[in-house]
């Protein structure tokens, strides 16, 4: 593989937010970028973006809780392209509740979007990876993995996981010049932070010793270094960006 | 065309990193030839596609050594 990447990047949950920040930063780096979705309308809206940037890649609609889907999707992005070089599973979802008051299925839907979804994604990628001989797996994560969070037990223990995931995987296939790394946003400015009230956001922000909410461009940032060329040197690593509010 | 023997001992040289006259039949890919479990992983899509085939999970765990994977190709693709 040479500096100039024309590879194939598989974002999950690039219809918006970090995802979407995400996969527009790779079509700028040149990666054939294929975004997914979970319905058509979010699908044809990463289509479009990425036809306006020229980019050749398009959206495509995953379920990451589907196995048997996963498997169709990798061979269609196959078949149209190539097998992905670099993958970014960035899809998740959150449903809050204390514990005490948690469903079992508010538990294990999150477990399973946002740490199943790894096994699998990863598991179809890896076939392509180990036979370039090159690749680049990257996880986001979350700061509420390391520090946890009240009302999240679900979605920190997904985070932890990942990184734990991570690591154990890095050194699985480190031989075959792939990387596997955590990105781990702190609170960044998307529709999911948006909600939150006037209130909690001072009370957030006063946390942060940067003062602000992150961009999601500066997420996409770190993912863009981690899939590139030169970063083939970290692997097994957790990068942080919080603006300071965990170190 | 060579005998599905010679151009399994071939891929097994090329993946493993051996000679090829080093790949005796009766070989363990892991205790003789030094594979290590990745590797076997890897001899297993070799052989998928030189023989154009999907040799399932389960099966493919079985296969060990060069006279299994010879075995395999012969009962499934013949």
């Amino acid at each position: 593989m040479s500096d100039t990447p024309v590879k194939v990047a598989l974002v999950t949950g690039a219809s918006r937010g970090i995802g979407k920040a995400i996969a527009e930063r790779l079509a700028e780096d040149e990666f054939i970028v294929v975004g997914t979705a979970t319905s058509e309308a979010g699908a044809a809206g990463i289509t479009e973006y990425l036809q306006q940037m020229q980019n050749p890649g398009c959206g495509m609609v995953l379920q990451v809780g589907d196995t048997d889907n996963v498997t169709a999707v990798m061979a269609a992005i196959k078949e149209r392209y190539e097998a992905p070089a670099v993958l970014v599973n960035n899809a998740g979802i959150t449903r809050d509740n204390i514990l005490m008051r948690m469903k079992e299925d508010e538990w294990g839907d999150v477990i399973d979007t946002n740490l199943n979804a790894l096994y699998r994604t990863s598991k179809a990628v890896l076939r392509g990876m180990t036979k370039a001989r090159w690749g680049r797996i990257i996880n986001i994560t979350s700061v509420v993995g390391a520090m946890g969070n009240a009302g999240q037990s679900n979605y920190a223990a997904t985070k932890a996981g990942a990184e734990g995931f991570s690591r154990a995987l890095a050194r699985e296939v480190g031989s075959r010049s792939i990387t596997v790394n955590s990105v781990a946003p702190g609170f960044i400015d998307t529709d999911m932070t948006r909600e939150l009230g006037d209130d909690q956001r001072e009370l957030l922000q006063q946390q942060i010793p940067l003062g602000r909410l992150g961009s999601a461009a500066e997420v996409a940032a770190v993912v863009s270094f981690l899939a590139s060329a030169q970063a083939a040197y970290i692997t097994g690593e957790t990068i942080h960006i919080n603006g300071g509010m965990y170190m | 065309m060579s005998s599905i023997e010679e151009r399994v001992k071939k891929i097994v040289a090329e993946q493993l990193g051996v000679k090829e006259e080093e790949v005796q039949t009766s070989a363990s890919f892991v205790e003789d030839l030094g594979a290590d479990s990745l590797d076997t992983v890897e001899l297993v899509m070799a052989l998928e596609e030189e023989f154009e085939t999907e040799i399932p999970d389960e099966e493919a765990e079985k296969i060990t050594t060069v006279q299994l994977a010879i075995d395999y190709i012969n009962s499934n693709l013949t």
